[in-house]
Order: structure tokens, then sequence, then C-alpha cells
């Protein structure tokens, strides 16, 4: 397939391999993939086997689902308990284990969940359940939030006003700078999520290239994509130099989307916001402003949620901040597995644990 | 979840259109893209299409990538 095919050419991928060796020599590097769906393309293709010893590749907190604190999925369980509400959200949510219930255990006992591919889908169950509310709990980062704006414009212009939005939206640049700031983790160089960066481009990750000198490379998600970043990178940490490359040039330029950034401005408000495993991020969420704010469920619903609980005994915050690993956790494989799911990491198709649950530890 | 999957324009009118990968056809949401055509590659992400293909710099970095064995051989 096009596009595809190509950067998995194996004997290419092996020479690169090669190099990968020859230019890191006997050095310590720490990189870390930021991004879920780069974490399951590197255990996918058993990369890490690959590479050298020395070069270690630590998960980062790229997985939406695992980010995203129990008290949005209570806020939306609350919401299902309302007869004339029907929430909709992406397939990857409706496991995860909130306080004390899941959306699926909802869906199965009020029937009122459904699970949607698109924000388009959710618009057209709203537009034909006109005396029903429609909520869409929208999770994700720079990549899926302006499809989120597109509904919501589109409803706007269509005066589809049963729709409503619950926005728990994360942008990835603050958490890096974060992770910069943990001395135990010693990063360096970050391999840049692609699809985050088809949107944004190049120029946020510059504070952490050039401020912190940190190299950083936006990968795409074929193994000679990655194999080739992690070579930037070697390049730059073995020149000194610290700069924001592109190695899926591809799918992404450097002025990002205007288009879809445009969006995010007319719909979002960005804000300070809590992630599973971080904490509290200046600056990190994206909240309904107030022109839309016909659309935000939390200011149009009065529905109180149940008091939040965090798990007890999953450690997957510090497997977000690349702390511990899967391996670390005494409930992993023994009582967490991916089907009965005690955190998000195992939940979520490309969290940490389902990863090295499926491809196995490396 | 930020999966995105290259894919094949073969129907746009404004923002509603269609996209196929091998064989299979998907409704895909054109509002995030301007300049896509028919026949063009997109990146299809929960149902939009998020950014259009460069068949160029496809190219220029697999060749770019084979430039730097041929350099070191
Ligand atoms: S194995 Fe399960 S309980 Fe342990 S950290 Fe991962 S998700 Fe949490």
């Amino acid at each position: 397939m096009k596009y595809l095919d190509e950067f998995r050419n194996g004997e290419l991928a092996h020479r690169l391999v090669t190099k990968i060796h020859q230019l890191a020599g006997d050095r310590e590097i720490t990189l870390m993939e930021v991004c879920g769906t780069h974490t399951m393309s590197i255990f996918r293709y058993g990369l890490p086997t690959l590479l050298p010893p020395n070069i270690r590749l630590l998960s980062g907190p790229g997985c939406p689902v695992c980010v995203t604190p129990n008290g949005y999925l209570d806020q939306a369980v609350a919401y299902v308990r309302e007869k004339n509400i029907i929430l909709t959200t992406f397939g990857d949510m409706i496991r995860v284990p909130g306080s004390s219930s899941s959306l699926e255990r909802k869906r199965v006992r009020e029937g009122n969940v459904q699970v949607v591919y698109s924000t388009l889908q959710a618009l057209k169950i709203a537009g034909d359940n006109p005396h029903k509310r429609v909520v869409f709990f929208g999770v994700g980062f720079e990549t899926t939030s302006p499809t989120v704006a597109a509904s919501l414009v589109k409803a706007k212009r269509e005066k589809i006003n049963n729709y409503l939005v619950l926005s728990a939206h994360k942008l990835i640049p603050p958490a890096m700078e974060v992770l910069v700031s943990e001395p135990e983790l010693n990063i360096d160089g970050f391999i840049c999520p692609g699809h985050v960066s088809t949107i944004i481009g190049a120029e946020p990750y510059k504070a952490i290239a050039e401020g912190r000198h940190i190299p950083c490379v936006i990968a795409g998600f074929e193994p000679l994509d990655i194999l080739q970043a992690i070579y930037m990178l070697i390049s730059q940490i073995e020149k000194g130099r610290a700069e924001v490359g592109i190695q899926y040039r591809r799918a992404v330029r450097g002025e990002g989307n205007p288009r879809a950034l445009s969006l995010l401005e007319e719909v979002f408000e960005v804000e300070d916001t809590y992630w599973r495993g971080l904490g509290v991020i200046p600056a990190s969420g994206l909240k309904i402003g107030d022109k839309y704010g016909q659309f935000d469920a939390e200011k149009v619903l009065d529905i109180e949620a149940e008091e939040t609980k965090e798990d007890r005994g999953c450690i997957c915050g510090d497997i977000l901040r690349g702390m511990k690993t899967p391996g670390d956790c005494p409930l992993f494989k023994t009582i967490c597995r991916p089907e009965n799911p005690l955190g998000a990491c195992m939940v979520s198709s490309e969290g940490t644990c389902a990863a090295y649950y499926k491809y196995g530890e490396v | 979840m930020c999966l995105g999957v290259p894919m094949r324009v073969i129907e746009r009118e404004g923002t509603n259109g269609l996209v196929e990968l091998g064989g299979v056809k998907y409704e895909a949401g054109f509002q995030l893209v301007d300049d896509v055509k028919v026949g063009e590659y997109v990146i299809l992400h929960a149902g939009f299409a998020i950014q259009k293909l460069d068949e160029k710099e496809a190219q220029e970095t697999l060749s770019l990538l084979r430039e730097v064995f041929e350099n070191s051989t």
C-alpha cells in the first residue's frame, strides 16, 4: 500500500540499524517517544531488540485515554444516568474504569452510550434525535481536537442545538516541558509525535530544542521512519546540536496545518488541566470558549458526578512519566490484563501496559 | 489514538468525500484541508482528512535514506 510499504523495507531497515550502532558507539542515550502510536509501532516491529543496548527508549504520556483523569470519566458516567441524554465517544474510552463504573457497564445497563468513529457521526445522531441531548465525550491531543472543533462549527451553522461536547482535550508540548524538568529521567532526545505535528508543525518544540538543548525529531509511524528519526537524533547528539528536525516530511509541514489551527483558536480556550501521572500542567488543556459556550456540556448540564477516587495499586502514573515500566507493577499480567484492565494504561490499545502485554517485555 | 492512515481520495464534494484503502471505502470530512483533489492521498484520522501527503517529500525521504548508505560504503 502506497506510503506504507516503502517505509517497511526490511533491507533498508537493517542497514539503518547498522548505521545507528556505528554512530552511537558506546554512548548511553535515552530517547523518549512521546506518542502512544509510536510505542505500539516500536513494539510491533521489535525495534528495541535491534537497537544497541546503550540506547534506551522510554514511553511517554502520549496516550490520551491514559492521561485522562477519573473525574472526566465519572462525569461522563453521570450523564449516562439521565434518560434524555445519549453519550457518544470513541471506542477507546468505553472500557476505561472510572471511580466506580465504566461507560461500557453503563452501556449494557442503560443503553444510551454509542461508540462513534467520528464527531460527524455524533452530530448526525444529534440531528436524528432532536428531543434528546447528545453529548460527545472528547478526549485527545492536537490531532483530534480540530475534528471536534469542526463538528462544533458545523453544529452552530446548522443549528443542531442539542449537540454538546465534554472536552478533555490536551496539548502535548506543555507535557514535554514537564518531563524535561524531571532530573531523574535525563532525556537526551525526543521522538516527537507525527500526527500531532501535522497540525501544530515544528515551531512549538523549539522551546525544548533550543531553550533546553534537547534534540527533537518529528517522526512517522513505520519502522523506517522511527529508525531514521533515531538516527537523526543521535547525529544531533553526536554533534552537540539541538534542533527540531522533521523526518515525517511527507505529512508534516513546518507551519503545521493553518486551517486546523485557526479552527482550534475559534472554538477552544487554553486552560490549566490535570493529567493522570503528571498532575496539573499550566496551559495544557482545551476548554470550549465563550463563543461556543452553548455547546459546552460542563456549562449547560448541571449533573453532579460521584466523588472521584483514583485507582488503588495501579502505577500508571509513574509509567506515564517514564519513571517505571509495567514490569514494576505487581498487578501486571497477574490481575491486570487486557480483558480485565485495572488501569487506563492497560485499557487503551496504545497504552504502555497493553503494548508490553501484547508484544512481551523487551 | 492519534492513529492516522494514508488513504486515496476517490470522491470529494466540498467538505464531504470518500477515501479508499486496499479496496475498502470510508467517508471522510474535508473541513481541515483545502487543496486536496481526487487521486491524491491524505492522512485520515477519526473520519477527517487532517493533512495531504506529499509525494515528492516521500520520495526524498527514501532517497535520503539510500544516500546515507551509499556515502558510507
Ligand atoms: S499493569 Fe494495570 S494496574 Fe499495573 S500500572 Fe499497568 S494498568 Fe495499572
